[in-house]
């Protein structure tokens, strides 16, 4: 498998550098590294395995225990959808399911031309706008599997 | 120019996903236009509570209720009421209620909540530290730091009878004392803000709208036990609240308020925060505390308690943040005062997250003692679409779901653990007949399956086994043995799990099955759902009197179970149907209906 090559930017080696003596740097610097790739790439953490002095075993162990750290790529559009408690008794798993049918993807996949990526997130702390949807941080809330299209092709759109 | 007015605009997360930033913006744009940009502030606030109707915007002195506030709407609002003093009645949560001013007083959602906790939520602009000082804010820690001695302050706490508002309930007092007493050396403060459970989002609304409380008491904490350090453990789910306690933490420092020799004391305390990563087991104390060591957040098996060897191997305290922005004000206004306030069991008030099938979705504080018909009923304003209620569920993943016949139990942390379920962090949802006991319970297992660490049996196993058991009967295929499997692996995880999490996890099935047996029973013997939610049981049947035999249905359908001559009414071979629902969907003549 051909796997991306990140570059590591300048404002990370930074930020490994300030919390190289700090104990329990790792779950801080994979932050920083999610947050900037949308996923953590398997060469930089080779390159903080060595850093950090952490073995990379250990990374992956970290980075697969908290649902928050991706180990693929998300799509230009992230689609989070809430199965929080309150969103999924006002029908969350639905707009999930209108969400499948329109990309043709399942949950925590993302459609072929890599413009969209679904993932289920458990609560998002806005009940009161339950069910809701988020695309890269935009909510869309008190929404019906009716809206679902319209959303999409909103975004589409804009390519 | 004085200031005459000010314009308060919910900045909670409801709020803002729903625009309210643009609607701060638009509002200084339209007075600035109408010359008044000197004599009305507006004010972009924490949670104001009411999530249900939001954005909303509230005009001080007066009190003035708006809701559900579009961006073109702010104009109107700008020319109408604050130039020519004239309420807009279309925009008032209840227009009769437009001629009365100090209209939040009688909103009947605000009439019985009682605040401490999110007293200055929606109140203060949580950026600013001035306006929480001015809100006695930092008082409570003077007091501590030049009046009293740390015994004295681990004694007021225990005599305030302040339970930790975490889940457990741990008299925070207590828990305060024993890590007092342990040897001096390095020590630990530390603030649980690993908001959780699904549905609850208490703690984000106090560290969005009140973020120097919690700084606040966890200086006074860490006086009372000789902790310097202390971590705020938050969510990364929450940019917001993380950016508002990064603003705080600055202040304070800048203020000297945080740092070395507090206020001239000599007493040193600084806090830094650690982000969460999404892991729900993280909410439990030990797993936090290996989180923030930058490992898997895993729980230990205890002894040794948090207070004798925590992070690092070090004496901790774990408070969680609801507890923590109570404090200021025990301190503030004394014990005695606030063993007034609750039930002599748990004195003070709860913060509920109420969503779910309620009218009135928000955020609500209540004083404990409040029973769950005057939240859901008077506060929550009823059951949505006129349904019936059916169950409220505390505690979320954790807790157990709450039949009617309990509506009137004054709740508080011994009376939910009476009726099997928790008080938990203070989620409270709402269900009414169109939900399945099944199906919830289903959902449940399915997160704690999810969340499970893995590193004991009980819970890696027993959880799997319950999740199963849910899902054959929700599809038909259970049997009366599986419910008393269901209950022996249930009692067996409450009993062996090694952290919470496990113990707590098979809750949602007793209570499933202590109190809503009947409906389940009847997934498994008359393999029926009468929520219509398990749709795998659901009967889809063809009305032959509407049946025009236009043949759509047949068309339609996946599976070939429909079969009939044109013009002649259709019937469904339930054999072969897949419950898709295409037949009802496609129906022109309403002749299809399942049950």
């Amino acid at each position: 498998m051909n796997e991306p090559i990140e570059k590591m930017t300048p404002e990370i080696s930074a930020f490994i550098e300030e919390w190289k003596s700090k104990p329990g740097n790792l779950i801080m610097v994979l932050h920083q590294v999610q947050q900037t790739y949308g996923y953590i790439p398997r060469n930089i953490a080779i390159e903080i395995s060595e850093r950090l002095s952490v073995p990379l075993a250990k990374i992956y162990g970290v980075v697969t225990f908290y649902n928050f750290f991706k180990l693929e790529k998300a799509g230009k559009y992230k689609i989070q959808v809430c199965l929080g408690t309150a969103c999924y008794i006002r029908g969350g798993d639905d707009l999930l399911k209108a969400l499948e049918k329109e990309l043709g993807i399942g949950l925590n996949s993302t459609t072929p031309d890599g413009l969209f990526s679904i993932e289920a997130v458990r609560c998002l702390g806005c009940c009161g706008l339950a069910p809701v949807i988020v695309v890269n941080g935009n909510v869309h809330g008190r929404l019906t599997s009716k809206d679902v299209p319209a959303i999409i092709e909103q975004y589409r759109k804009q390519g | 120019m004085a200031i005459e007015s000010h314009v308060l605009i919910c900045g909670g997360s409801a709020c803002s996903s729903s625009g309210s930033n643009n609607i701060t913006a638009e509002f200084k744009k339209e007075l600035e236009a109408a010359g008044l940009a000197g004599k009305v502030e507006v004010l972009q606030t924490g949670c104001l509570g009411f999530c249900e109707q939001g954005p909303i915007v509230k005009i001080m002195p007066q009190g003035t209720f708006y809701v559900h506030v579009k961006l073109e709407d702010v104009k109107e609002i700008v020319s109408e009421h604050l130039v020519k003093g004239r309420v807009v009645g279309r925009l008032c949560y209840d227009p009769a209620q437009a001629k009365d001013p100090h209209a939040e007083a009688n909103i009947p959602f605000y009439k019985k909540q009682f605040r401490i906790v999110l007293r200055n939520c929606g109140v203060i602009n949580p950026e600013k530290i001035e306006d929480y000082i001015a809100r006695d804010g930092y008082k409570a820690l003077e007091k501590v730091l030049f009046e009293m001695t740390p015994e004295q302050v681990v004694e007021e706490m225990k005599k305030s009878g302040l339970r930790g508002r975490g889940g457990a309930g741990f008299p925070t007092g207590v828990k305060w004392e024993s890590a007092a007493k342990q040897p001096k050396g390095q020590k630990y403060m530390i603030c649980n803000a690993d908001e959780g459970d699904p549905g609850a989002y208490m703690d984000r609304a106090t560290l969005e709208g009140d973020p120097h409380s919690v700084l606040e008491a966890m200086v006074i904490g860490g006086y009372a036990v000789g902790a310097d350090k202390g971590y705020i453990y938050i969510r990364a789910e929450y940019p917001l609240a993380i950016e508002r306690l990064q603003i705080a933490i600055g202040q304070a420092r800048e203020a000297g308020l945080l740092g070395d020799d507090i206020l001239g004391s000599g007493f040193n305390f600084d806090i830094e925060l650690r982000f969460g990563a999404g892991a729900f087991v993280c909410g439990e104390g030990t797993a936090l505390q290996h989180s923030i060591e930058g490992k898997r957040g895993m729980p230990r098996p205890k002894p040794p308690n948090s207070v004798v060897a925590g992070l690092w191997a070090r004496p901790t305290v774990i408070n969680n943040v609801e507890t923590l922005a109570t404090i200021p004000v025990i301190i503030n206004k004394g014990a005695d005062w606030f063993t007034k306030i609750g039930t002599p069991d748990t004195p003070g008030t709860k913060v509920f997250a109420l969503t779910g099938k309620v009218n009135n979705s928000g955020l609500i504080e209540v004083p404990m003692g409040t029973t769950l018909r005057e939240i859901i009923f008077d506060i929550g304003g009823g059951i949505r679409g006129g349904h019936k209620f059916k169950a409220a569920q505390t505690g979320g993943p954790s807790g157990g779901m709450i039949p009617e016949q309990f509506l009137d139990l004054p709740i508080d942390f011994g009376s939910l653990a009476k009726i099997d379920s928790i008080m938990g962090s203070g989620g409270l949802i709402v269900m009414d007949e169109t939900d399945c006991v099944v199906d919830i319970a289903k959902f449940y297992l399915d997160f704690t399956v999810e969340e499970s660490c893995g590193k004991c049996a009980p819970c890696r196993i027993g959880g799997r086994k319950l999740l199963n058991y849910l899902t054959k009967i929700s599809e038909g295929r259970g049997t009366l043995q599986d419910l008393e499997n269901m209950e022996r692996i249930s009692k067996a995880m409450c009993k062996a799990s090694l952290c919470g999490l496990g113990q707590s996890a098979a809750n949602p099935v007793l209570s499933m099955l202590k109190y809503f047996k009947d409906e389940v029973v009847e997934h498994v013997v008359d393999k029926k759902c009468r929520a219509g939610k398990c749709s795998k049981l659901i009967q889809y049947k063809i009305d032959p009197a509407k049946c025009k035999g236009c043949t759509m249905c047949a068309r339609k359908c996946p599976a070939g179970a429909i079969s009939g001559a044109l013009k002649n009414p259709h019937v469904i071979d339930t054999t072969k149907c897949v419950k898709c629902g295409a037949c009802e969907a496609t129906c022109k003549f309403g002749a299809i209906s399942h049950g």
